[in-house]
């Protein structure tokens, strides 16, 4: 029925924090082949122990990052077609400490998770409580995000300065982007932001939105507007003679 | 000298997914100290899949439904071999579990007055889902998640639970299990566990779940002498992609039908009207599946053999906005675009009815100390499941197996005796791949039992083909007890497969017995040496299976008797629907 689909080589990077190499394989062509399926392939049938993570195949968990062909991207909706005639390398995500194969340690991300202050509601909003639509869009947009930190990859904020301890990269900006805009939340994060995330260290190459598989418009839409709440809170200097003067 | 490391904590809740969360979060909540253990990255587990909504009846675009009209359409879709008690609690405390993740910051679509907005769905009477387009499950998880985090439960990732191990009394005592990362031991001893180890749908080929979803905590708790119940029941789910084949199975939300997909054979007729003509594509999981099944059994299927699912009749605009992660799939993997043309879709296996069979208020299985919750557990869906369901019952009976466990935890003094000898066996067991060479290829064996699996004790079924298969499972658990890996210990996937298939053989075997003890076709479970559903006595006893390795034993108990009081629901429930039949029928819903 359909045409016969040509075998592909793929380049897979082995080994682990001591060190690696590239090896080839050659997997078979079936229509509509996405990366993950050559890795799955080459897992069954030539190297039982090659470590990847994946979960449901279908671009909703974002647990198969690696860079292909040098660009961050998830395995799972990666098609071989794209590639026709060249060789197709995966590489695990540069950012994150190598564990083995393409399995990087992203524990990092979890911990800076576990310090962004959480949702605090209005503590007499009436239940159930009224919220509409055009207020929660932007927030909405952001919770679109699969922790896939292939925005985390691709930032040289974390990929090129190593800048780990000072910023907590664009994937928890618009987590924080996400709370903030939240119609009933109350927290108070804009310091968070501005030391504890660093925000200042954003300067605003999009890259990160260029990489989202989900397509959220990290830079734009969360971002800028976080950098803009933050200039008004700090460096306003109305604001800034309030708060001296509140002490 | 102990050759891997331990941990002590109150309470271990095994799996990280709606159930688990939600579990951990009330244990620890009630001040136990609470781990939580999960095979993946947090927030990846198979909740996060899950699309179309959470039923509840909030009655926010339908005033005229509550949990009495729920708990009607739950009961009857699951051929009343449900537990009542569950579905009664289920129904009344569903819509509070949604509010609280509201609470707790989740963001569902709303309705123009600012209420959480609910799509028609399968089988549900009213507008009952609510949900945040085709990404509901993302939502929940990541709204628990951060939820978890932050009341301090500690999380074991990346951490494969292979045994429950017991004191020297028979009470649960810890798990036991291995660190993907470097492969070491882990031992973890606890005076409670709650096991929320979801399904086990990669048994099959055909199926719309991750690769964790591997049976264990059915294997688990079998292994350890508990009561599982109802295992023949395997709910296929009538729209997986069928094309193309490396996509095959992937989920295609019923949302698209809750929207107005309407379904196709290949010479355009909307077959459904032949098999559910009142309720047509919104009809139950079951009937819809194998309605598929016999069109393209019967010659009318699609180039792919599937059915053609359409929705080309609605705006782009507003499927892309109702649909976005559908839209989205499509277009990436398939190369295909569902606001012009029509999606080729096929049953795929979804979801396990069936589980650890469990107290209906506290979740308590027939070991002491073990809890379950979520899809491990079985009581609520009976020989169907209704979609939607599936999430509330995470939430609901997540909740209370977390504080049944805790407050069984916290009246405990000290921690259990572990049985040392049960850890010694675990360790040889899982380490013997090592120490084997030339076995099997462990791969090999898994894609010959999903093959197996798929083709005999699958949607159609027969005595015949299900002896057949209980023959060869038998004997590819000979084989699979011959595997050997080669790599070191260190985030070795095979190695991780070799003791995955273990649990997977229990699971393919539990179903297959108890679907040849079920001599008649009823929900999910079609026979076709057997093919009415018979009241006598198979609408009034639910199959249990005794654990303990050994010889599999099933025994036929009556299905609890469900008092006059909610009977009467079912009668006052009819009346109710013909008179408000007409009109919530075409009441506008705005979005946006």
């Amino acid at each position: 029925m359909a045409e016969p689909t040509p075998p592909s080589w793929v380049r897979v990077w082995r080994g682990s924090s001591q060190g690696g190499e590239f090896l080839d394989y050659k997997v078979p062509g079936e229509p509509g082949m996405v990366v993950l399926d050559a890795l799955l392939y080459i897992q069954a049938n030539y190297a039982p122990d090659l470590a990847i993570r994946w979960n449901c195949k279908a671009a909703h968990c974002g647990s198969c990052s690696a860079e292909i062909n040098g660009k961050p991207r998830l395995t799972c909706k990666t098609r071989l077609s794209e590639f026709e005639g060249q060789i197709i390398t995966v590489a695990p995500m540069r950012a994150f400490p190598i564990i083995k194969d393409l399995v990087t340690d992203v524990k990092w991300n979890y911990e800076v998770l576990k310090k962004i202050p959480p949702f605090q509601p209005q503590p007499d909003a009436k239940e159930p409580w009224t919220i509409y639509q055009r207020d929660i869009e932007r927030a909405q947009e952001f919770h679109r995000c699969i922790e896939c930190f292939l925005c985390q990859d691709v930032c040289h904020v974390l990929r090129t300065h190593r800048k780990m301890a000072e910023f907590a990269g664009p994937r928890f900006l618009i987590k924080l982007a996400a709370l903030e805009m939240h119609p009933l939340d109350t927290g108070q994060r804009l310091e968070f932001i501005k030391d504890a995330a660093g925000i200042g260290y954003c300067n605003i190459t999009k890259c990160c939105t260029e990489v989202c598989p989900e397509q959220i418009t990290i830079t734009d839409n969360a971002i800028i507007p976080l950098k803009e709440r933050v200039a008004d809170e700090f460096y306003d200097p109305l604001r800034w003679l309030l708060r001296k003067l509140r002490g | 000298m102990e050759r891997y490391e331990t941990h002590e904590y109150d309470v271990v809740v095994i799996g990280a997914g709606g159930a688990g969360l939600r579990a951990a979060i009330e244990s620890s909540h009630r001040g136990a100290k609470t781990a939580i253990v999960c095979k993946s990255l947090l927030g990846k587990a198979h909740t996060v899949m899950a699309e179309g909504g959470v039923a509840a009846a909030l009655g926010t675009l339908d005033p005229a439904d509550s949990w009495k009209t729920h708990f009607v359409d739950t009961l009857t879709a699951g051929k009343f071999l449900n537990n009542w008690r569950m579905v009664e609690i289920f129904c009344k405390e569903a819509p509070e579990r949604i509010y609280e993740l509201e609470r707790w910051g989740a963001l569902f679509d709303r309705t123009p007055s600012g209420q959480i907005l609910q799509r028609p769905f399968g089988g549900h009477t009213y507008r009952r889902l609510c949900h945040v387009g085709d990404r509901t499950g993302l939502e929940m998880i990541r709204t628990l998640q951060d939820k978890g985090i932050h009341q301090g439960i500690d999380v074991f990732m990346e951490t494969t639970i292979t045994r429950l191990i017991k004191d020297e009394d028979g009470r649960m005592a810890g798990a036991f299990g291995y660190v993907r990362e470097d492969g070491r031991l882990i031992l973890f001893r606890s005076k409670a566990i709650v096991l929320a180890t979801g399904g086990l749908g990669r048994i099959y080929k055909i199926t719309s779940n991750s690769w964790e979803c591997t049976g264990d905590g059915f294997a688990l708790a079998y292994e350890a002498g508990a009561d599982l119940q109802d295992m023949e029941f395997v709910q296929f789910h009538p729209t997986g992609m069928v094309w193309p084949p490396g996509v095959k199975g992937v989920l295609v939300t019923e949302a698209v039908r809750g929207e107005g997909g309407i379904l196709l054979n290949s010479q355009g007729e909307r077959f459904m009207k032949r098999y559910d003509p009142e309720k047509m594509e919104l009809s139950s999981r079951d009937i819809v599946s194998k309605a598929i099944y016999l069109e393209v059994k019967e010659g009318r299927g699609t180039p792919h053999g599937g059915v053609w699912l359409d929705i080309t009749h609605l705006p782009p605009e507003t499927i892309k906005r109702k649909l976005p992660s559908m839209w989205e799939q499509f277009h990436k993997l398939a190369d295909l675009d569902i606001t012009k043309e029509p999606m080729e879709v096929g049953p795929t296996t979804h979801y396990m009815m069936g589980g650890v069979r469990v107290h209906p208020e506290t979740q308590a299985t027939s070991i002491e100390g073990l809890y379950a919750a979520g899809e491990v557990a079985c009581g609520l869906h009976g020989a169907t499941r209704l979609g939607g369901n599936s999430l509330s019952d995470l939430l609901v009976f997540g909740k209370r197996a977390g504080e049944a466990a805790a407050e069984y935890a916290l009246a405990m003094r000290a921690l259990p005796k572990l049985d040392r000898a049960q850890v010694a066996q675990e360790e040889r067991l899982l380490l013997a791949p090592f120490e084997r060479e030339g076995g099997e290829n462990p791969y090999a064996l898994h894609s010959e039992l999903q093959e197996l699996m798929q083709e005999r004790v699958g949607i159609w079924r027969s005595g015949k083909a299900l002896a057949e298969a209980l023959k060869t499972i038998l004997r590819l658990r000979e084989r699979a007890s011959l595997t050997s890996i080669t790599g070191a210990r260190m985030y070795n996937p095979g190695w991780h497969l070799c003791r995955d298939l273990l649990h997977m053989l229990d699971v393919a075997e539990m179903i297959t017995r108890s679907a040849l003890e079920r001599k008649e076709s009823r929900g999910s479970h079609t026979r076709d040496d057997y093919p009415r559903p018979v009241d006598d006595p198979w609408g009034r006893v639910n199959l249990v299976l005794r654990g303990e390795r050994g010889e599999m034993r099933i025994r036929q108990e009556p299905v609890p008797p469900m008092p006059p009081e909610l009977w009467q629901l079912f009668e006052s429930q009819n009346q109710n629907q013909n008179q408000n039949q007409n009109q919530k029928k075409e009441e506008p819903v705005k979005h946006g």
